[in-house]
């Protein structure tokens, strides 16, 4: 008999192997798998994982169901909160929301609610079980702006609910940071993405790809001109920031968004396409987030040494938890409280080295963690060729910039209330990490169903 | 797909090409351009809006064939298409935004070097639409490498053909027709506009900066999404660093570090280098690129 203290292991490709490929590291439980590990659940009364959700998913009732092994009846359960899934059971930071309140976890490992979810979102997409479609239309017409989790959500949403919706995506692929962020050995792109993009199309939502909003038309536009009743925006935080050192234009350096687009959007690790990437021989990665370990990863799978320079402790890192574990197994080198001051070019224009120097934690800053001081005296160099600045991204300007009445913070993020989505302008809601900034695929997905509700209470009051 | 509705030779290696795509062709203006996809697995190729008719929805690119990408798309015909095609991206010229009545007053100069024609022709054709002649310089290699003349000539107030090999018009390179007009001929300019290879736009800039001529160029780095998400198109201009794909792409000429962005387009010049020969050799390529492992 198993540990029941203990999760049902997880099928993955070994560390070795997959440093060198990029198919997807976990491979996810089995039917027998996730029904033994669904007995684990002891279906608490005052589920406490259900308010660590950020959409409140009815866990035990699915659990209950996977126990059951009514895997379709599990998938309608998730899918009364959640609309993707396969996508959330991957990406969630499980381990400080569901999971980090699983009453399991005090003694043991809490259950394994991620890879559970994501057992049951992936049978789902094998068996071709598909979401509810209205049976007709109201004649109401949306425009969602972004393809990414809070866009194709609130999209959904809304179809779902009769109206006649129409995505507009800037990029040539629909994902928004599914598919350009986040890496192949993490997230499919045709097995899920493309699949959980598929069965939004079913439901009816037209997309189209290569507009721009802002430049292509503006959200004024599409009000006044094409007939469009209200709209979302989910156009998230793709902006990248720089640090501003000395040598950082230089040749090899790459903010994590150009390094992961490269790769991810443009297929640049597959060499029958035509866009290139720079490997790298040795990697710097600044930064500690989940964006700072796909690019790492990704670095080490097209052959580089990899080094992730992060300045406060392995404590504070804030990727999820399962990222840094197999980034640390693919041998992925990490140098803690360590912060860049300078890169070296040589006379082509090309990265030779970086100069670092050494922290160490004082007292808690605003966000509550100790806040990293530099160690006097303490710099030294290293030498590399590639710099991949992974230091967080805001919200880009193109919308706000170009929306009459539209109301924005000092992070250049849009204003929107929580609950629905509204903001500042008559009949346009907002969500996503348009409106808080880089956040989590989960809360995006949140927001769009808020703004869904919201825009469908302002149809209905007018 | 992006119809081509027409795609013609202009000189050796230069392409014009007139695409049906109604959002860009609606909302575009002098100074901002798209970014096209041939297929799948294409590379996002910027390229300056060259013309634009509202009407019939389509937009007039012009390129050179120079590596991989831009050669196999000079394989499309009439009929062909784009997988992709987004614009109109970054901003406008400035002075489509500035006030009729002072631009009127205005004298501009446009120096346009290869390629380069392509870009300056919307924007003195918009002039021109506005009552404002605007002269102009056109240079290129030889004779056979000019592009764009007659329609240029029917825009420009002064049309000042040149080749550096003499074999057409003035002789030499544009940069000195700019000094012989001002400082021979008695010209007298407010603002130069200058677009044409990185290393022109130089050249340029150092001239007007002595003649005290502010000059505005239009940078071409290498873009990956041109929506400002990447970065890849930073560029040092005076003490701050801009993305030419939202923040220009033209920018105060004397003000823009070349050199730096010289270095920068050279960035993926060994694969760049692997692709062109990939492409070249076909299902013929059997290693030599230092990529696919050869025959093994
Ligand atoms: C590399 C990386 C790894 C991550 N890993 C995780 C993880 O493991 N777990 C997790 O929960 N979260 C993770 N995140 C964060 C998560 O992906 C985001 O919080 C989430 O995708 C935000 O969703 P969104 O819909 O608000 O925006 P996005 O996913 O950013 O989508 C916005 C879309 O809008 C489009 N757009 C923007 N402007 C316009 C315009 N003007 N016109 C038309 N379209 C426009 C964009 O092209 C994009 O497709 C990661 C992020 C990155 C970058
Ligand atoms: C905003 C913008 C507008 C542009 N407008 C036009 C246009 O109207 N017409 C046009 O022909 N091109 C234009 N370009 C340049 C065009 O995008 C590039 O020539 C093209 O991307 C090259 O792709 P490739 O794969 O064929 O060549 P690559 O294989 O990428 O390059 C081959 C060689 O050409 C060099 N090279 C790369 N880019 C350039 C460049 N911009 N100028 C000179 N040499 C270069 C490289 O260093 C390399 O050695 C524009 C670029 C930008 C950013
Ligand atoms: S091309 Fe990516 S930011 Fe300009």
């Amino acid at each position: 008999m198993a540990d029941v203290l203990k999760k049902v292991p997880v099928r993955e490709q070994d560390a070795k192997v997959r440093a060198t490929n990029f198919e997807e590291v976990c491979l996810g439980y089995n039917q027998e798998e996730a029904m033994e590990e669904a007995t684990r659940c002891i279906n608490c009364k005052n589920a406490k994982c259900v308010s660590g959700c950020p959409v409140a998913i009815d866990i035990p009732g699915f659990i209950k169901e996977v126990k059951e092994g009514k895997i379709e009846e599990a998938y309608k359960v998730i899918g009364k909160s959640s609309a993707l899934p396969a996508i959330c059971g991957r990406v969630c930071p499980q381990e400080s929301q569901c999971e980090g309140k699983c009453i399991r976890g005090i003694k043991g490992e809490p259950v394994s609610i991620g890879k559970l979810e994501r057992f049951v979102a992936d049978y789902a997409l094998e068996h071709d079980i598909k979401p509810e479609k209205a049976e007709t239309t109201n004649g109401h017409k949306i425009a969602v702006i972004g393809s990414g989790p809070a866009g194709l959500t609130c999209a959904g949403d809304l179809a779902k609910m009769g109206y006649e919706v129409t995505v507009f995506e800037a990029l040539h692929e629909l994902g928004g940071v599914l598919v350009y962020g986040i890496p192949e050995f993490r997230l499919p792109k045709q097995k899920v993405v493309a699949k959980e993009i598929e069965k939004v199309k079913e439901l009816g939502v037209k997309f189209e790809t290569n507009v721009v909003i802002g430049k292509s038309t503006t959200i004024d536009q599409l009000i006044e001109e094409e007939g469009f009743e209200a709209v979302f925006i989910g156009s998230g935080a793709g902006l990248p920031m720089f640090m501003g050192i000395p040598g950082e234009n230089a040749n090899g350096v790459f903010s994590a968004n150009e390094y992961l687009t490269r790769s991810n959007l443009m297929k640049a690790f597959d060499e029958s396409y035509d866009t290139p990437i720079v490997g790298g021989k040795k990697v710097a990665v600044v930064g500690g987030g989940n964006v700072a370990m796909d690019a790492a990863r990704t670095a080490l799978r097209l052959g580089a040494e990899v080094h992730i320079v992060y300045r406060r402790s392995e404590a504070e890192l804030p990727a999820r938890v399962e990222e840094v574990h197999h980034a640390k197994e693919e041998g992925v080198i990490f140098d803690l409280l360590t912060n860049p001051k300078e890169i070296f070019v040589d006379e082509n224009g090309n990265v030779k080295g970086m100069k670092v120097i050494r922290m160490e934690l004082g007292e808690p800053d605003a966000s509550g963690r100790r806040r990293p001081v530099e160690i006097p005296g303490s710099e030294y160099e290293i030498e590399l060729d590639t710099v991949i600045m992974s230091l967080g991204t805001s919200p880009n300007p193109l919308i706000s910039s170009t929306t009459k009445g539209l109301e924005t913070n000092k992070w250049k993020c849009i204003v929107a209330d929580e609950e629905l989505g509204k903001t500042s302008k008559e009949g346009v809601y907002a969500g996503g990490d348009a409106v808080t900034g880089a956040a989590t695929v989960i809360l995006a997905m949140g927001a769009g169903k808020a703004g869904a509700k919201g825009i469908d209470t302002y149809l209905k009051e007018e | 797909m992006y119809k081509i509705l027409k795609a013609e030779k202009l000189a050796d290696k230069i392409i014009l090409m007139d695409v049906l795509a109604p959002r860009v062709a609606k909302h575009c203006q002098p100074g901002q351009f798209v970014i096209v996809k041939m297929d799948d697995k294409g590379e996002r190729i910027p390229l300056t809006i060259c013309d634009y008719d509202r009407e019939a929805g389509t937009i007039t690119i012009v390129f050179q064939e120079v590596g991989a990408s831009t050669v196999k798309m000079a394989d499309l015909k009439a009929g062909d298409g784009f997988r992709d095609f987004v614009g109109p991206l970054g901003c406008t010229s400035e002075f489509v935004l500035e006030d009729l009545e002072t631009l009127k007053k205005k004298k501009m100069l446009f120096v346009a070097g290869g390629v380069g024609a392509a870009p300056v022709y919307p924007q003195v054709k918009w002039l021109h639409q506005h009552g404002i002649a605007a002269d102009v310089v056109l240079g290129a290699k030889t004779k056979d490498m000019v592009i764009l003349e007659k329609e240029l000539e029917a825009v420009a107030g002064n049309l000042y053909v040149t080749t550096d090999d003499g074999s057409y018009g003035r002789s030499g390179m544009v940069t000195t027709v700019v000094e012989d007009l001002v400082q021979k001929e008695g010209k007298h300019y407010d603002v130069c506009v200058a677009i044409g290879p990185m290393i022109m736009m130089k050249f340029v800039c150092l001239l007007t900066k002595k003649l005290e001529l502010p000059t505005i160029v239009s940078m071409n780095p290498i873009m990956v999404d041109g929506t400002g998400m990447c970065g890849a198109c930073r560029l040092q201009v005076g003490d701050q660093i801009k993305f030419a794909c939202v923040d220009g792409p033209e920018f105060d000429g004397h003000l823009v570090d070349f050199d730096q962005a010289m270095k920068r387009s050279q960035m993926y010049k060994t694969e760049e280098g692997r692709a062109m020969l990939k492409l070249q050799e076909g299902d013929t390529h059997h290693g030599g690129c230092g990529n696919c492992g050869g025959d093994n």
